[in-house]
């Protein structure tokens, strides 16, 4: 019993994690086309400018507040300066500017921080932890478990109750019907990519402080959210949410059931997925 | 014209190690290794549309099925390579099965996952794989040929063998894409809808496609493997997937043998940049950008139109 509900905390907390980075590899693809290869560099951006932004001010809140919307300028100019010109071009050449894109920052924050690990410390009113039956458990990863939620819920009625919201999913639905209002597509298109990039910056500097920070924090998650996009289906809200709390409790309590291959579960649930529904679970059908 | 141009490149490459340095034959070996596997890539993605980003699970298959057994004492690289195409064509089957059925950016994703599970049990499975670290070959690869022992840590034997089993390989996808079904392929890339309406199961040819490309490339992990002397999991990781991409493109995918050229590209870059810095990933993500920006049907598909075109308005 207790280490079920352990397991059942990891998983709830890591699959929050994920969710924050899928939804915003969902919602640039689902509006824009574009599968960034790049959304783990921004992830980890988001941990290491966190990580900088302490140094000065030595308080997380401000570094979860600053260093997503850094991430999201960055997302910004990006989208404005080369991934605008290569929309209309075939799928490999949108991929290779992404991974481009990923070789560069990758390296750069390796070139800038240096390839070793840093540790950030949850805010003291954090930091405690909590007694669940014999176990002590931090109070953060409950926080973790919250947020996810609220964020969900935000997010939903962003893009269903406001006019922003409306606006994406028009231009999302069919871009030259919306141009043809009178709405900015490719303005639209570039705070989209922003908005994602910012999400995925909010996903690092929420896991900098129970992920050790390190160039390769990236390169962990991208490839989740992969999966977790796959089975929840390619631009489905829904389904990053569900998506992302199928692949975080399966691997959660995956690693008391097997052990030694657990690293291999994640795409065994993708290879199952894919053989029962193989659009994904909430994906619509392709032509 | 084209035949002369053929032969003599053949006779070329059959002389190269003996007007070379050792520098230049290994050199030589690790492009036609890379570019053979940029060429079986190719047949899913410049003739059939398909663009697979695990491919590297394939080739890390190959390289691993090879270091495991010459550490377990086989000695007849004939039957490793036999046994090599095998597993490799069982992995390219599987792997092929739950892929194929999805279009573009989908089959993108679903392959670059497939290739990081065969990356993650290389790097996780300790015991048979040796880990991170990798499996090295212990024992000294012996070419037993008609009861002749040729020993294959030296470059120029090396150099034969890779070129040799090159050759065959390229030979088999030259008479792939020269038959019927390499008219189909294509057709599938230009309309796959067509090609369904005319009563071509779209699935069982991708899927037909995606074997023969996994297991030559496998075919190309056996020969690396060779060359390197050792099996590391950095042959299965996504972004050593992303090199056939990149050589591809250099070259062109639409040319038979633009993945090879583009190979050739490769590894001039790569030899130029690292002599002036330790930071290559950061100068190719710099490179690609242009590439892809500028570049619409890859860099010698581009110069080569845009050459036409100049030749065309002034005659």
């Amino acid at each position: 019993m207790e280490g079920f509900v352990l397991n059942l905390l990891n998983g709830l907390s890591w699959g929050m994690l994920l969710f924050l980075i899928s939804v915003g590899l969902t919602t640039v693809f689902g509006v824009m086309g574009i599968l960034n290869f790049a959304h783990g560099s921004f992830y980890m951006l988001g941990a290491y400018f966190c990580l900088e932004i302490m140094k000065y001010f030595n308080s997380f809140w401000i570094g979860l507040i600053v260093a997503p919307l850094f991430v999201a300028i960055l997302g910004f100019i990006i989208e404005k300066t080369l991934l605008n010109k290569i929309y209309a071009r075939d799928v490999i050449f949108q991929l290779l500017l992404t991974f481009a894109i990923l070789l560069i920052l990758d390296d750069s924050v390796r070139f800038i921080w240096g390839p070793g690990y840093h540790v950030i410390n949850p805010p003291d009113i954090l930091s405690g932890s909590v007694k669940v039956f014999t176990h002590s458990y931090p109070v953060y990863r409950f926080f973790l478990i919250i947020l996810g939620p609220v964020v969900a819920v935000i997010l939903w009625g962003f893009f269903h109750f406001t006019k922003a919201g409306k606006i994406i999913r028009a231009v999302a639905s069919d871009r030259e019907m919306a141009e043809g209002v009178g709405l900015n597509a490719p303005l639209v298109f570039s705070l989209v990519f922003a908005f994602g990039c910012w999400l995925a910056g909010l996903g690092g500097a929420l896991a900098s402080p129970i992920e050790s920070v390190a160039p390769s924090m990236g390169e962990k998650i991208i490839i989740e959210s992969f999966i977790v996009v796959v089975i929840g289906g390619m631009g489905s809200f829904p389904g990053a949410f569900i998506g992302a709390l199928i692949l975080g409790l399966v691997e959660s309590f995956g690693t008391n059931l097997i052990g030694e291959i657990q690293m291999a579960i994640p795409y065994l649930v993708l290879a199952i997925i894919l053989l029962v529904k193989p659009t994904g679970l909430f994906g619509k059908k392709i032509a | 014209m084209k035949k002369v141009f053929i032969f003599l490149l053949i006779l070329f490459f059959l002389f190269l190690p003996k007007i070379s340095s050792e520098y230049w034959t290994f050199i030589a070996i690790e492009v036609l290794i890379m570019g053979f596997f940029a060429m079986s890539f190719n047949l899913l993605m410049g003739y059939s549309g398909l663009l697979s980003f695990g491919h590297a699970g394939f080739f890390g298959v190959g390289a691993y099925t090879t270091a495991i057994l010459l550490q377990h004492g086989f000695n007849s690289l004939f039957l490793i390579l036999l046994i090599a195409i095998i597993v490799s064509l069982i992995c390219s089957v599987v792997i092929g099965y739950l892929s194929v059925r999805q279009d573009e950016i989908y089959f993108a994703m679903i392959t670059l996952g497939f290739g990081m599970m065969l990356y993650t049990i290389a790097h996780n499975w300790t015991d048979f794989t040796g880990g991170s670290d990798g499996l090295p070959l212990m024992n000294e690869p012996i070419l037993n040929l008609f009861g002749k022992k040729i020993s294959l840590i030296s470059p120029e034997n090396l150099y034969f063998f890779t070129f040799v089993i090159v050759f065959i390989g390229i030979l088999i996808l030259w008479k792939i894409i020269n038959s019927p079904f390499g008219l189909i392929l294509k057709g599938m890339r230009e309309n796959k809808n067509r090609l369904n309406f005319s009563g071509g199961n779209i699935s069982s040819i991708r899927l037909f496609a995606f074997t023969i490309s996994g297991t030559l490339s496998g075919v190309a992990g056996f020969l690396f493997c060779l060359f390197s002397s050792m099996a590391t999991p950095d042959f299965l990781h996504w972004s050593f997937s992303a090199k056939p991409v990149i050589m591809s493109i250099l070259g062109g995918a639409w040319n038979f043998y633009g993945p090879m050229v583009g190979a050739a590209i490769f590894f001039a870059l790569e030899q130029f940049i690292k002599m002036y810095t330790d930071n290559w990933m950061i100068f190719l993500g710099i490179l690609l950008i242009p590439i892809t920006i500028l570049f619409p049907k890859g860099v010698l598909g581009t110069i080569y139109d845009y050459a036409k075109k100049r030749y065309n308005s002034k005659s």
